[in-house]
This record gives structure tokens, sequence and C-alpha cells, in this order.
């Protein structure tokens, strides 16, 4: 399991490469967040300090933008798309479907810690609607079967 | 019997979805163990969404058999028969359905046909010869005149005239100026920008490079959203290999000039397409659109004059140099020149991208290139633009695609998203929809924006359960036109056309 706060050796490596400028925070947000899967209070005090940039701002971005997660997420994170296409093809049966499934609702995770469900609008997958994203991977043309399927499939799966 | 020398597997995030990546490591298995010298390509996407997984078998007198739907198990079949006795298996290859017939293909002409991570292929479709043009043969000014001629609009939404945008930035004397490529994408089914940096991510950097030089930019981001980490990454790639042969960077092609692209990841926010919020964001601060004037051509990206430009109607410009502005004016109408992207989807038979000469009616693109509703079920409306545009009805399907008819109507060109709706779907659900979703989105910074869309769906939500009093809807459509006419932004200004156009069409 990926520890959950930077360690001092791991937060020069991860953020050595961009300069320490407040220009910086989101794509250091970013890679703490690749690497952790979210961002722990600690880190974000530490992109302020490597940044020069006030905790409250720091803070500010982590909320504003909805891709940044302030708790620590399943093992694989799955994002239901309820655009306007998946919309109309029936995307909030499959919402719904995935709630039963894995027996929570839209952002929180599983007790066995595996999946953590969220909701996005548009994965630009629109063609292939209904639609969802674990991890990195889409997957389209959904169906209850289908949805049962892809659960399975990444259940146990290291995350990639 | 002609010999198979290539195999192309849309490997696009559509044709991944649809288990392509899957197929394309039984093919290269299958194959090594026939032993057989044919080459397997990956391709973006040809715009067959509804035929995913593609595989394409090109033989060595030029013919083409295009496979669709194509599953692991159909793989043995395809190299047995086909790669190794010769003989196409007729069963499997996807129907002749006159998809591409009327379309032109300008942005997309690439797209689908060239493995998007090899230079080569690129340049051995013409790629670069745009930018090698503009170096060597004009001037910064003709650049600019060659794309007013050719009457290129952005595609990005509003249709503002590209050559315009770029004069004003021209005319800055600021030593540093910037050029931003706008792939933020959040319009809720919209996929053409995606399609093209995954299907042909140096045609993009092509776009941006003739534009800076254009402008006397010597630095270019590429904006793009989060939930497209395949396009982030052939974009990156793109960005390495065109470095690596002196198409970005210092003196580019032994020119005086130089040019290079950072990529900046969006963080998932709707207003970050907009042009100001997108501009404070990749200064690393909480997207927030702010009035302008002054537009970002005078004062950008770190106050300085910024060209922000949407990825298609960057993706335009190397043609219009390579071909010349008149070849572009051929296609369009009076004031809209050239082609429009589409990506169709919804409640139709073709969905996926197309790319239409503007002036094209809306009912031609349904019937004629999207192959019409499905199951047969009535056409009820389409809806265009997103979140910022509204619902055409039947009705009115015959009005051409250009900037001003579609205004007309009360919708918008918007950046290409549109949506076949049919006699199942509820119109009132559908503008309900759009509503809750820019209520989410607003960034709140602004009275109207912030609290009058979360009023206009309450109404909304009344209307629809039934509790409406009887002056309720005259009171949602007055608020609509007050949030209109005060918000900041585009978001706010535009959020109210889908409640209007539905109220307007369908009264009931
Ligand atoms: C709320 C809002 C969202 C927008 N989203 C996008 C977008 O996702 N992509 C885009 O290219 N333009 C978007 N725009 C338009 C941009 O502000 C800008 O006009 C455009 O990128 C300019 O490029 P163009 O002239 O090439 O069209 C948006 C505008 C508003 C008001
Ligand atoms: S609307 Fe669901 S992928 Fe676009």
């Amino acid at each position: 399991m990926p520890e959950s706060t930077l360690q001092a050796g791991t937060i020069d490596e991860l953020l050595r490469p961009f300069p320490p400028s407040p220009a910086s925070v989101i794509p250091l947000l970013q890679q703490v967040q690749t690497r952790y899967g979210y961002l722990a209070p600690e880190n974000l005090a530490r992109v302020a300090e490597y940044t020069h940039a006030p905790r409250s701002r720091v803070y500010g971005v982590a909320t504003f933008y909805s891709q940044f997660r302030l708790s620590k997420p399943g093992k694989h994170v799955v994002r239901v798309c309820q655009g306007t296409a998946c919309h109309v093809l029936g995307a909030e049966k499959i919402l719904d479907e995935l709630k039963e499934m894995l027996r929570i609702e839209e952002g929180e995770t599983t007790a066995d810690g595996e999946f953590t469900l969220e909701v996005v609008r548009c994965l630009g997958c629109c063609s292939l609607a209904p639609a969802l994203m674990i991890d990195n991977e889409t997957c389209g043309r959904l169906t209850r079967k289908r949805v049962g399927e892809v659960l399975a499939s990444w259940r146990g799966k290291d995350r990639a | 019997m002609s010999r198979v020398t290539e195999v192309s597997i849309g490997l696009a995030t559509c044709g991944i979805a649809a288990g392509a990546a899957e197929v394309h490591s039984r093919l290269v298995s299958s194959l090594a163990g026939h032993g057989l010298p044919v080459k397997v390509k990956r391709v973006g996407c040809v715009g067959m969404c509804y035929n995913e997984p593609l595989v394409d078998v090109l033989s060595e007198d030029g013919t083409h058999h295009t496979y669709g739907h194509v599953t692991v198990k159909d793989v043995a079949r395809i190299v047995s028969e086909h790669l190794v006795a010769g003989k196409p298996v007729e069963d499997l290859l996807a129907p002749e359905d006159g998809f591409f017939s009327r379309q032109v293909r300008i942005v997309l002409e690439n797209c689908g046909l060239i493995d998007p991570e090899s230079l080569d292929e690129y340049r051995a479709r013409g790629g670069y010869e745009g930018l090698k043009r503009s170096l060597f043969e004009m001037t910064p000014s003709q650049v600019i005149d060659e794309i007013k001629a050719s009457g290129l609009r952005g595609r990005g939404g509003a249709g503002f005239l590209t050559a315009t945008k770029w004069g004003f930035a021209a005319r800055e004397t600021s030593p540093e100026k910037f050029v931003v490529c706008n792939g933020d994408e959040g319009d809720p089914g919209a996929f053409m920008d995606r399609s093209v940096l995954e299907g042909d991510p140096h045609r993009v950097l092509e776009g941006m490079a003739i534009a800076a030089y254009a402008i006397g930019a010597d630095h270019g981001y590429a904006y793009v959203r989060a939930e497209y980490p395949l396009a982030i990454e052939r974009l990156e790639k793109a960005i390495v290999a065109a470095r690596e042969a002196g198409l970005l960077g210092e003196h580019i092609l032994g020119s005086s000039f130089s040019f290079d692209v950072v990529i900046k990841a969006g963080a998932g926010a709707f207003v970050c397409g907009e042009e100001t919020a997108l501009i404070a964001s990749i200064e690393g601060r909480r997207g927030m659109p702010r009035r302008r004037p002054p537009y970002p051509t005078t004062a950008g990206l770190w106050g300085k004059p910024t060209v922000i430009n949407n990825v298609e109607t960057l993706a335009n410009v190397p043609w219009i140099v390579r071909q010349g502005a008149a070849a572009f004016a051929r296609y369009g109408t009076e004031r809209s020149k050239g082609t429009k992207v589409f990506a169709l989807a919804g409640k139709v038979n073709h969905s996926g991208l197309v790319e239409i000469p503007m002036g094209m009616t809306i009912r031609e693109i349904v019937f004629d290139v999207g192959g019409g509703t499905r199951d047969g079920k009535a056409f009820k409306a389409v809806q265009i633009g997103g979140p910022s545009g509204g619902c055409i009805p039947a009705s009115l399907a015959d009005v051409p695609v250009d900037y001003e008819s579609l205004t007309q109507t009360g919708a918008i060109m918007g950046s290409g998203g549109l949506i076949v709706l049919d006699e199942e779907t509820c119109m009132v659900d559908v503008a309900r929809f759009f509503l809750d979703f820019i209520q989410k989105e607003s960034c709140g910074k602004c009275t109207f924006c912030r609290i009058g869309t979360k009023r206009m769906l309450e109404s909304l939500t009344r209307i629809c359960a039934g509790e409406a009093g009887t002056n309720e809807l005259d009171r949602l459509i007055d608020l609509s036109r007050k949030v209109k006419r005060h918000s900041l932004c585009g978001l706010g200004q535009t959020a109210p056309n889908p409640v209007l156009t539905t109220s307007r069409f369908f009264p009931d």
C-alpha cells in the first residue's frame, strides 16, 4: 500500500522537477494525488511551503477543482459518467446499479477498500454511452451485465 | 489475390472502451504465430465509433477492408482467412453505409489513418509543410492575411474570427507573448478535441507553432482536461518527437523562430474552458473568470498578450496554410467557411465523429450521415452546443449549420456536441439536466449565476413535479432573461439557453 504522507526522501523527488512558485500548485497537487490517491493535510501544507503560496490558497485550489480528493479512496476509483449523451441513454440506471452492486453511495468507498464510486460529467466517450472509467481505463456500451463483469475483472487487481 | 501489407486498429479512448486493446494483443500474438510479415498499426478514431472495435486491412494493391465490432474470437478467422489465405471474411465486414460519402475531412484528414505516435507518418501526409511554408515563404502578417482570407472562425463556441484575434496580439509590442491551446472540452457530450489530440496530435502542435510565428510568441501551453489521460500521453510524445526533429524548440528548422509547448492538465472544472478562467488555472489559481476587457490578446497569461484558440481551430490552420485560403473557403456558407466537426451521440445510429461542410442542415447530419434515429423511433430534436446551447426541434431541422443561422434558433453552434433526441426523451428533463450541471459548475463569483441558476433549477423542478403555481413558468422565463443579461462570464450568460429554447419550442 502506498504511504499516506510524504516522506522526506520522496517529497524532493516529487517536487524537484517543478519550479518552486505558486504556478506549480496544480501540477504538484496532481503529482501528489497520482502517487497517493488523495491529498492529505500534511501534504497540502508541504506543497504550500514548497511553492511559497499561502496554505489557504493551496486549500482553495484543492477544493475548487473536482479532480482533487481530500480523503483516501479505495484501491480503484470508478468514475461513472452522467454527461448528456450518457444521461439520455440511461446513465442514471447504471449509477443506481453500481450503487446497488457496491452497496455504497457516490463519493463513498466499499467496506473492503476495493472501490470508490465517483460521478463525472463526460469522459469524452459519448459515442459508446453509457460509459465509465476505472482508474485510467474507459469502458463503454454499459449494461447491467457489463457493469458486473467490469467490476469482477478489477476486483483484487493492483492499482495501475 | 493481393498480399495484405498492413492492419490498422483504432485505439483511441472509444476503441479501447469497446475492447480494442484485447483485439490488438490477440492480433499481434496470432500474427506472430503465423510468422506473417504484416505491419500492425495503432491508429486514432476514424469516427465510426458505432462499429468499434475496428480493424482495417490494407492490401498491396491499395484496397481496404474494414471489419466492425471485432471480438477477440473473430481475430482467428480474420488472420487465417484474410491475412493468410487472402480471402476477406465477408460476414465480419462493416456494412457500407455511406457514413463518409458526404463528409469533408480537413481537421480529421489523418484521424484514424495514421499512427498518432509516428511523426514520419504525419510528415508523409504533408505534416509540418504548413509550418515550413510559413517560416520560409511568408512573413507573420502574410500568415495572418492567409487565415483572414480563409474566413476561419473559432471552433470553441463563439465563432470569433481567428485572424482578427491573431491580429490584435500581433499588434502588441510586448517581448513576451503566449499561444494557448484550449483542450478543456467541457461540453458533456462532446469529444471532437479528444479525438484530434489522440488521433493526430502533431497537427495541433503545428497549428500552435504557426499561430506563434504569426503573433510573435515563443511559448505555448496546451491545456487538456484531466479526464483525457490518453490525449495527454499522446500529445506529450508528440512534443518530444517534434523537439527531437527540430520542429519545436530553438531555431525551428534552422530559422530564427523559436517556440516550445508545455502541457497543462486541467483538474476538473467546466468553467476553466472559459478563457480568463483557463488563464487563472494555468497560473495556479482557482479557475474563476474575470471581467473582459482587457482581453487576453492584450493582457492574458501573466499579464502578457495571449492568443487562446480551441483545438479544432488550431487543427485547421496547417491545412489552410498548406492548401491555401481559397481551397478552404470553397467549403461553407457566406459567413461560415470550411467544415465543422461534430460529435454525434445520443439516440442516433451512427454515433461517432463526423466532419461536414458548413451549410449542411441538421436533418442531413442526423439522417444522411448519422443514419437516422435508433430503432426507428421518431426524431424529436437535437441538443447542440451543450450547456450554453439549446434544443433544435425536428420542425426546424432544415436549418443549415452556420454560426448565424444556429444563433437565430436560440441555440448556438457551440463546440460540436450534437446529441440526438427521440420521441422517448423528455425535453424538460434535458433542460433540467443542463441547469443542474450549470448550477453545480458555477464558480460562485457572481450572484446572478450562483443564486439565479439555483432558483431556476428549483422552479423547473416544481414545474416537473406539477407543483407549480399559475405564473411559475413566466417567472422562470423572466429570471432566465435576467441571469442571461447580468452574469459575469459566458457560463451564466448562456446558462438559460437550454431552458429558453425548450420553453419556446416545447411550450407544453
Ligand atoms: C463557460 C465557458 C466554457 C467554455 N469552454 C470551452 C471549452 O471547453 N473549449 C474551448 O475551446 N472553448 C471554450 N470556451 C470558449 C473560450 O472562452 C474561448 O472563447 C475559446 O477557447 C477561444 O478559441 P476559438 O476562438 O478558437 O474558438 C468556453 C467559454 C465559456 C464561457
Ligand atoms: S456524456 Fe458520457 S462520455 Fe460523454
